[in-house]
């Protein structure tokens, strides 16, 4: 047990954090990360020339084999990369599904065809890929799903309907699980399409959040063509080859919340420090201290169970328990988090952005909302106890 | 980085597991509840056998000069099946004690036989004002012809009425912080003007004493350390204890949860395992999350320990506090789900409760480490 990094992976942590420093756009991040002011469309070329800086100077793809655009290395350097980008307050990557997602199940799935094609232009950011798993009647139920393509020669044609789909509206390239086969038992009769957006016959509906933001979408389908070689792993295997890769990506991304966290803990822990009540600080409240100091404890938690499951992967042991308690956790914690903000806030918790007297321009509020989809986003707190309860412990399914 | 145990940990796991399931069954406790001791003389020597009771002391005290997060694994398991007897007090406060601060001498003639299973020792540190701070030690150490006179009441002293010796903390002085003036004691348990009583508790495998210090007068050569200068050794022996602690709490948690697993599983009701309502998966799904990071957190508090890292304290502080919560909350799950049965003496759910209960409050419960978190990181 030893928690020091080797002194190849220090290089290569001390290397990216001189490029950040070198290289980070300051202005533009503390524009960008706090949102709203910087128009959408600004907003969106900026990150695309931040992500292609960072993949030319060989901080991306640092998992994926080389010959498909990748820098052949382990998780750890990839945890270090997600921690040092969240140190320095760097503006997040917008190809992050593509990144997360499509190019590892690509690699995980595709024809030497589509791994020569796909990932390193999500890489690059020449492409963005958005995630077409959601519907009306199908977010944690996700086998429930409607959306069908029937084949029609050498072409499978898409009709139906997708919601909660992030960065559709800029997105180049759709994960798409589509039915193929009615009569299958629920699993069994998807399969996973690599989807041009750009094709006729899609429409694209941004929904206002609870925050007043829309960066999600709805995504009608009518007769859209996808041609048969987009098909990623198999006919009717779609079920598998979207869950397969979610947990590995999972825990990397991890580090990078875990840091991200912190840095929001130690924000939180300033404006408690500058907070008067009952004439003294908030920090000298002792239910505020308390609260604070679990907040503290459970981000380090966080950390340490982290870093359980990535020395498993490392030793090319498959991920245990360990594993699964992430989701569940971080996001416990960061609504917790959020919630002590407006605890401390008071009353002012009320003033949002546009008020002289809000606190920090509003920033919290706007945090706070938007934790709130913490639990709902990515499955459900719900689905992840099923699946513990299920996988991990190896319960009976009710 | 290497966040995992070696394979000679592994092996050690496998070891104890196999040996405390054999030696130690909840038969073998029940039977300790009763007996006053808490353990049995051929138990004790196999615990020696095994290299157990010296695992953390260094080769030339007889120990095996292994390290903390080898103990963890160990703790762990001792956990599990909720080892009566004196270990804890005889191997991570008594003997830590004179390891840390004892003079040579002290140490050849303690931890050797410590080791070997031939004595026993014990920390006699709180008082009824149940403080776990330097300022809670308020028994008096007066320096007087041939030695030092020892004046006061200990509580909560772990296994004094079978320990050999006593390592007492006495307040020597009244210094300008209350951490300057308490001085360590090495005395024997038999010795003039001390009285030891076993108290009644609820969690009966973990013996608790009083012990009158009636002027009680020891030599110069019990003096453990230096004069006035006992508080800082001795909290880091409390801290490395804690952490054992920690261990040992997480074995028991862990053990919880499979117990209670195996139930919902084969339990039914309304024609179904329990295990299948939601009900009752989300609540051991609950569970599992707490015991991960239960032992993530002790994991990371051990190495920390054994690094002698700057922040092994706030390390220490982080893992008690989290630990404390996790065991309780899920040993009462555990009887939740166990419905009746496992509200009954006969079902082994309660000698976890109430291990829990009572390791919980050991060493500073979570509110007290939270503040001790505070002050940390500068809250």
């Amino acid at each position: 047990m030893d928690l020091k990094p080797t002194a190849e992976q220090q290089a290569f942590r001390d290397r990216l954090r001189t490029w950040l420093r070198q290289n980070l756009p300051r202005e533009w991040t503390s524009r960008v990360v706090s949102g709203p002011d910087v128009p959408r469309s600004e907003a969106y070329l900026f990150l695309r020339e931040w992500q292609r800086k960072l993949y030319e100077a060989g901080f991306l793809g640092l998992t994926w084999p080389k010959e498909y655009g990748g820098r052949g290395l382990t998780f750890m350097e990839e945890l270090i990369l997600h921690e040092e980008m969240a140190l320095a307050k760097a503006p997040p990557i917008l190809n992050l599904l593509g990144i997360g997602m499509a190019g590892p199940t690509i690699i995980a799935y595709g024809t030497e065809a589509q791994k020569k094609r796909y990932p390193s232009k999500i890489l690059s950011c020449e492409e963005i890929w958005c995630q077409g798993y959601s519907e009306p009647n199908a977010g944690s139920d996700l086998a429930s799903l409607q959306t069908r393509a029937v084949q029609d020669g050498d072409h499978f044609v898409v009709n139906g309907q997708k919601v909660w789909t992030s960065v559709a509206q800029a997105a180049d390239w759709m994960m798409l699980l589509a039915r193929t086969d009615p009569d299958a038992e629920k699993h069994k009769g998807i399969t996973y399409f690599l989807l041009d957006m750009h094709s006729p016959g899609i429409t694209v509906r941004p929904l206002r959040q609870i925050t007043g933001d829309a960066e999600f979408n709805e995504v009608f389908f009518e007769n859209v063509r996808v041609p048969a070689e987009n098909i990623l792993g198999g006919l009717n295997n779609g079920w598998q080859v979207g869950i397969t890769t979610l947990m590995y990506e999972r825990l990397a991304l991890g580090f990078g919340l875990q840091v991200r966290l912190r840095i929001a803990l130690d924000a939180l822990v300033e404006l408690a420090k500058r907070t008067k009540r009952n004439g003294g600080t908030a920090t000298q409240d002792p239910i505020v201290r308390q609260k604070l100091a679990q907040l503290w404890i459970d981000t380090e938690v966080f950390k340490y169970t982290g870093a359980r499951a990535v020395t498993k992967l490392l030793k090319g042991e498959l991920p245990g328990p360990e594993a699964s308690t992430g989701k569940i956790w971080w996001c416990e914690t960061h609504q917790r988090l959020q919630d002590l903000a407006m605890e401390i806030l008071g009353p002012y918790h009320q003033l949002v952005r546009g008020s002289d007297w809000a606190v920090e321009q509003g920033i919290w509020q706007h945090t706070f909302l938007r934790s709130r989809a913490n639990s709902v986003e990515g499955g459900t707190t719900e689905i992840q106890r099923n699946i513990i309860g299920e996988r991990v412990l190896g319960l009976p399914k009710g | 980085m290497d966040f995992g145990f070696s394979e000679e940990q592994e092996m050690l796991r496998a070891t104890a597991r196999k040996f405390l399931e054999n030696e130690c069954p909840s038969t073998f406790v029940r039977r300790m509840l009763d007996d006053p001791t808490g353990t049995t003389p051929e138990l004790w020597q196999k615990l020696a056998e095994q290299g157990w009771l010296g695992l953390v002391y260094p080769e030339g005290y007889g120990g095996a000069g292994l390290g903390f997060v080898d103990l963890t694994v160990l703790m762990e398991e001792m956990g599990r099946v909720v080892l009566p007897g004196p270990y804890f007090s005889t191997v991570l406060l008594g003997g830590l004690v004179i390891l840390e601060a004892g003079s040579e001498a002290q140490k050849k003639e303690w931890l050797p036989r410590i080791s070997s299973g031939q004595a026993r020792a014990t920390l006699a540190w709180t008082e009824p004002n149940a403080r776990w701070d330097a300022e809670g030690i308020t028994v008096s150490g007066k320096p007087a012809p041939g030695g030092t006179v020892l004046s006061g009441t200990k509580l909560f002293v772990q296994d004094a009425h079978t320990a050999d010796a006593l390592v007492v903390a006495a307040r020597t002085a009244d210094g300008r912080r209350a951490d300057d003036g308490v001085s360590l004691f090495l005395v024997p348990r038999t010795a003039r003007g001390i009285e030891v009583k076993l108290l009644p508790t609820m969690d009966q495998t973990r013996k608790l004493c009083e012990v009158m210090l009636n002027e009680a007068v020891v030599g110069p050569e019990a003096l453990v350390g230096e004069w006035d200068k006992g508080w800082s050794p001795l909290a880091r022996v409390i801290d490395r204890a804690t952490v054992a602690l920690c261990a040992e709490m997480c074995g028991g948690a862990q053990k919880v949860l499979e117990m209670t697993t195996e139930y919902a599983k084969i339990r039914v009701a309304f024609g179904k395992p329990i295990g299948s309502y939601q009900g009752v998966k989300h609540k051991l799904a609950d569970m599992l999350v707490d015991v991960e990071n239960a032992k993530s957190i002790t994991y990371y508090a051990a190495w920390a320990v054994d690094e002698g890292a700057a922040e092994a304290p706030l390390a220490v502080a982080m893992a008690k506090a989290y630990v404390s919560d996790a065991y309780r909350k899920v040993a009462a799950a555990g009887i939740q789900l166990h419905g009746g049965i496992g509200f009954t003496w006969e079902h082994d759910m309660h000698l976890y409760f109430k291990r829990a209960k009572g390791s919980e409050f050991t060493f500073g419960d979570a509110t007290y480490h939270r503040e001790r978190v505070a002050q940390l990181i500068q809250l």
